[in-house]
């Protein structure tokens, strides 16, 4: 219990990706899709972050920054998609977004 | 080293915690709340694994650009504000499922490989200024320069994307 394991914050990101995968299939409003979204991206930061620590390196450290400017831009593209879907259908719920159905 | 585990644990307690709530609570206003708590505890983890410049930038973008974004997208799509009746879909016990299968595969594979491996006591890259940011800003100015104009280009097309998807004289 002195060091820091490695695997502690490894498992932090595995729990956290989990939850937002049970959020990217469970909810049903486009908005908390997003959310969830943000939450496995995190996760995939924690464990660049610790693998950077790990072997001593700071490419962990560049590809995190890569991967939060991925992901406002994903937002932004996003969040934009959701708008335009609310003013054709006046709706956010994904079940309502069915067109494709045959 | 025990207090960085004690901080460790007490913030990834209330991190898991929260991300839970965000999964799970039926107010959307509630969520983008509990899912700025998530972001705070990362860039706390953050600043334990000597990635300050990281931290900051997750503070920045995450907590004060991203999740404006997301109250506005709450706001302008007019999702009710308050407890909102239904919010998980028919098919909830799916993601039940695929997240706890998935969480036993990881934690098996993380364990069974770094099962007792410690993280170096010192993280301090020294190669460059002295500090982490130093050596961060020096490797994506040279070594990571291609990602570096790659990423601007994409957020620039991300930028004139979103407006031209979202405006409204079409």
């Amino acid at each position: 219990m002195d060091d820091l394991m490695l695997n502690q914050f490894l498992l932090l990101g595995a729990i956290l990706f989990c939850i937002g995968v049970y959020g990217v299939i469970a909810r049903k409003n486009t908005v908390m899709v997003l959310m969830s979204i943000e939450l496995i991206l995190n996760a995939v930061n924690i464990n660049l972050l610790t693998f950077g620590a790990a072997n001593g390196d700071v490419a962990g450290a560049v590809f995190a920054l890569f991967v939060i400017a991925v992901a406002a831009a994903e937002v932004g593209v996003g969040l934009a998609m959701v708008l335009i879907i609310y003013r054709n259908r006046a709706s956010v719920d994904l079940d309502d977004v069915d067109s494709m159905r045959g | 080293m025990v207090a960085q585990n004690i901080f460790f644990y007490v913030i990834a307690a209330g991190m898991v915690g929260a991300a839970v709530a965000v999964v799970t609570t039926r107010n959307v206003v509630h969520a983008a709340l509990y899912l700025i708590a998530v972001f705070a505890g990362v860039a706390a983890q953050f600043i334990i694994l000597a990635a300050e410049f990281v931290a900051v930038t997750q503070v920045l973008i995450y907590i004060g650009a991203i999740m404006v974004l997301m109250l506005f997208g709450i706001m302008l799509t007019r999702a009710r504000i308050g407890r909102d009746v239904d919010m998980t879909n028919d098919h909830w016990w799916i993601g039940v499922g695929t997240a706890v299968l998935l969480a036993a595969v990881m934690g098996y594979a993380l364990i069974d490989r770094w099962g007792d491996d410690a993280l170096p006591a010192e993280r301090q890259v020294n190669a460059v200024g002295g500090s982490n940011t130093a050596t961060v800003s020096d490797s994506i100015f040279s070594q990571y320069l291609i990602p570096f104009e790659i990423v601007s280009v994409l957020l620039l097309a991300a930028l004139v994307g979103a407006i031209v998807i979202a405006r409204k004289d079409r």
